[in-house]
C-alpha cells in the first residue's frame, strides 16, 4: 500500500483559500475549522493529484460509465405531488407557497 | 425463527408454517433487545412494518399469487426516500424529514411484499466506510462491538449479522455495500450501474450510486435484487434491458470451464495475512469445482482511489447544493433582516458533519476555473483508463475476484481523524464503480489473527450480473461444505436468542 499514500507534493490551501471555497459553497466555518481544513487538505491534494501522472492528453475523459443520450418522452400530464405534500416539508410556508429569507438586499 | 434465511423463510410463509405478522414482530423483538447494542436502525416502523405484514398475511389467506419474498422483512438504508416515513441520511440537515414520495426501489419492495421494517444507520450522506460519520453516533459491529461494521452501509450489514433483519438495502458508491458486507460476514451486491433505479435515492456522487441488495446468502441477495431491478423511466440512467437471471444463476449457475480473473494489483501488500489466506483458500475451491484461475493486471487500478476522490466530491459539491434550507430540512438563523445567503450558510455549518464539508469543499475546489483540467478532468481520464484496463481483463476472464477490502474491522475512533487511512478501506472496490460494472462481497472466513470475517469480492460485466452470482453461489457452497455451518454461527450470539 506504501504506493498509493506515496506524496507528490504539489498543492497545498491556505487558510484564505479554503474560506473563499467555503463561501462559494456556502458554508460558514470557524476559524478553526479553516485551519485544520487547510492542514488535511496539502495531504489530501498530494495524495489526489496522482492522477495526473497517467492523464495524457490521448486519453479521453469518461463522465458517466454510460453512453447517455437524450431520453425524450411524450408530453402527457401524469400525476405529481399535490401543493401540501411539496410543502410537507418546508421550513416555513405562507400562502401554499416557501416562504424564503430576503434574497435581495436592501439598498 | 430470526436465524433464517430469507427464501428459508418465504417457503415457511409459502407453506402456511408462519405468519408475516409473527415473522415481523420476531424481528421487531429482535430489534428491541439487541439494537441499544449495535444501533443499526436509525428509525423503526412497528406500525407501518405490522400493518404490511397483515397485509400479505391476508393476501395470502386469500389465495393470492404472490412474490417469492412476500412477507420477508427488510431493514432499508436510510437514504431511500420512504414515503412518510423520516428519511435523514444520517445527516442533521434532514433531521425530520419526511418524503412526500416513494423511492422507485421502496415502491418495487412494497409491489412485491418485502416488509420494511425501518431505516438503518449510515454514513452521512453515504461519505465513509465505518458508519462514524453519522450525525447519530456510529452503528456497532455485531462480532465486536468495539469494530466499526463498514461504511456507509453499516447500519444494514450490522442488521443482518445481528439476525436483526434477513435482508437489507444498500447504496454503493464506492464499496457501500460491499465493504460492510465483508467486515460483518454477510453478502452484499452492487449491480451494473443502471440496474437499479436510483429515483428517490438521495444522491452523493450521481455517476457512481447504485441500489443492491445485501442478505445473509448468495440466494437471498438474488432474490431481492430481482424484487428492485429494472428499467424505470423516472431515472434517465437506469438501463432499458431485461434483468439479468441472477436468481437461475444463485440456484443453478456452476464454474465449470469458467475462466476466473485474479487481479494482480488488488492483492500483496498492504493486504491483511489473514485476508490473503482466506482469499487464496476460495481460490483453490473455485478451481476445485472446475474454474481456470488465470491471472490479469489492471496497471491504472494504481490511480483509482485518487480519481475517486476527486470524482465523488467534485459531484458531490453540486448534488449537496440542494439542501439549501428553504424547500426543505434544517434552517438555521431565519430571523428577521437575515438573508437567505446567510441562513443558507449557517444552516449548512450546523446542518453538515465534518466529512461532508471536507468533501463540498474539496470538490468545490476541483471543479473551480484554473484547476478543474488538473484535478477533476485527469480524475475522468483515469476513469477512461480504467475501464479500458478492465475491458482488456474481460477479454482474458468471465469475471475478475479479489479480496473485498485490505484489513477485517478496524476499532471504532482508529482512523476517525486519518481520511486518508479511511479511504484506502476502498482501494478494491472503487474500481468497480469507476467503470460501472458489477461487484459482490461474500464471506470466505475468518483471519486467524484476530477471528474477524474477510470478505471475497467477484465483478463482473456491465449487465453480466448472473455470472457473479454463479461464482458466488459455488464458492457459498464449498465454503459452507467446509466449515460444516454458516459463517454467522460463529458470530457471538448477541441478546440471548437463539
Amino acid at each position: 500500500m506504501r504506493e498509493l499514500i506515496r506524496l507528490t507534493p504539489m498543492t497545498s490551501l491556505s487558510r484564505d483559500d479554503v474560506a473563499k471555497l467555503a463561501g462559494l459553497a456556502r458554508i460558514e466555518m470557524s476559524d478553526e475549522e479553516l485551519v485544520n481544513m487547510a492542514n488535511e487538505f496539502t495531504v489530501i491534494l498530494d495524495a489526489v493529484a496522482r492522477v495526473q501522472e497517467v492523464a495524457g492528453a490521448d486519453v479521453q475523459p469518461t463522465s458517466h460509465p454510460l453512453p447517455l443520450r437524450n431520453i425524450f418522452r411524450p408530453d402527457v400530464v401524469v400525476p405529481s405531488l399535490t401543493p401540501e405534500e411539496a410543502l410537507s416539508g418546508a421550513p416555513a410556508q405562507e400562502e401554499q407557497r416557501f416562504r424564503v429569507p430576503q434574497i435581495l438586499g436592501e439598498e | 425463527m430470526i436465524r433464517n434465511n430469507a427464501s428459508e423463510m418465504a417457503a415457511k410463509l409459502a407453506a402456511g408454517e408462519i405468519t408475516s405478522v409473527a415473522l415481523t414482530q420476531a424481528h421487531l423483538d429482535r430489534i428491541a433487545a439487541v439494537d441499544t447494542d449495535v444501533h443499526a436502525f436509525l428509525h423503526i416502523d412497528t406500525e407501518g412494518a405490522l400493518a404490511q405484514a397483515a397485509a400479505v398475511d391476508a393476501k395470502r389467506a386469500k389465495g393470492a399469487k404472490l412474490s417469492p419474498l412476500a412477507g420477508v422483512p427488510l431493514a432499508l438504508k436510510d437514504v431511500m426516500a420512504q414515503k412518510g416515513i423520516p428519511t435523514t441520511c444520517g445527516s442533521k440537515i434532514l433531521e425530520g424529514w419526511r418524503p412526500p414520495y416513494d423511492s422507485t426501489v421502496v415502491a418495487n419492495l412494497k409491489k412485491n411484499d418485502i416488509v420494511i421494517l425501518g431505516k438503518t444507520n449510515m454514513d452521512e450522506f453515504a461519505m465513509g466506510s465505518s458508519t462514524e460519520n453519522s450525525a447519530y453516533g456510529p452503528t456497532h459491529n455485531p462480532w465486536d462491538l468495539t469494530r466499526i461494521p463498514g461504511g456507509s452501509g453499516g447500519g444494514s450489514s450490522a442488521a443482518l449479522a445481528a439476525f436483526e433483519a434477513p435482508l437489507a438495502i444498500g447504496t454503493d458508491t464506492g464499496g457501500s455495500i460491499r465493504q460492510p458486507a465483508a467486515v460483518t460476514g454477510t453478502v452484499g451486491v452492487k449491480p451494473t450501474y443502471g440496474g437499479v433505479s436510483r429515483y428517490g435515492l438521495v444522491a452523493f456522487s450521481s455517476s457512481l450510486d447504485q441500489a443492491g441488495p445485501c442478505a445473509r446468502t448468495v440466494l437471498d441477495a438474488a432474490l431481492l435484487h430481482e424484487a428492485i431491478a429494472g428499467h424505470d423511466p423516472k431515472d434517465a440512467t437506469s438501463i432499458n434491458a431485461p434483468v439479468p437471471q441472477v436468481v437461475n444463476a444463485a440456484k443453478s449457475g456452476d464454474v465449470k470451464g469458467m475462466k476466473i480473473g485474479v487481479v494482480k494489483e488488488l492483492n500483496g501488500d498492504g493486504y491483511q495475512a489473514g485476508v490473503r489466506a482466506r482469499f487464496e483458500e476460495s481460490l483453490e475451491l473455485l478451481a476445485k469445482a472446475g474454474a481456470e484461475i488465470v491471472e490479469v493486471s489492471a496497471p491504472n487500478f494504481e490511480y483509482a482511489l485518487a480519481a475517486y476522490y476527486l470524482i465523488a466530491p467534485s459531484e458531490c459539491s453540486s448534488n449537496l447544493a440542494r439542501f439549501d434550507a428553504m424547500r426543505y430540512g434544517l434552517r438555521v438563523g431565519d430571523v428577521d433582516g437575515a438573508s437567505a445567503e446567510s441562513v443558507m450558510n449557517l444552516t449548512r455549518e450546523v446542518g453538515f458533519g465534518k466529512e461532508v464539508k471536507r468533501r463540498i469543499i474539496l470538490g468545490t475546489y476541483a471543479l473551480s476555473s484554473g484547476y478543474y483540467d488538473a484535478y477533476y478532468g485527469s480524475a475522468q481520464k483515469v476513469r477512461t483508463l480504467i475501464t479500458q484496463d478492465f475491458t482488456k481483463a474481460f477479454e482474458k476472464a468471465d469475471v475478475l475476484v479479489s479480496p473485498t477490502c485490505p484489513t477485517t474491522a478496524f476499532k471504532i475512533g482508529e482512523k476517525a481523524n486519518d481520511p486518508l487511512a479511511m479511504y484506502l478501506n476502498d482501494i478494491a472496490t472503487i474500481p468497480v464503480n469507476m467503470a460501472g460494472i458489477g461487484g459482490m462481497s461474500l464471506p470466505s472466513g475468518l483471519a486467524d489473527e484476530d477471528g474477524l470475517p474477510v470478505g471475497f469480492q467477484i465483478m463482473s460485466p456491465v449487465m453480466k450480473d448472473d455470472r457473479m452470482y454463479s461464482v458466488g453461489a459455488t464458492l457459498e457452497a464449498a465454503l459452507l461444505s467446509k466449515w460444516g455451518a454458516p459463517l454467522l454461527d460463529k458470530a457471538p450470539i448477541m441478546g440471548g436468542v437463539r
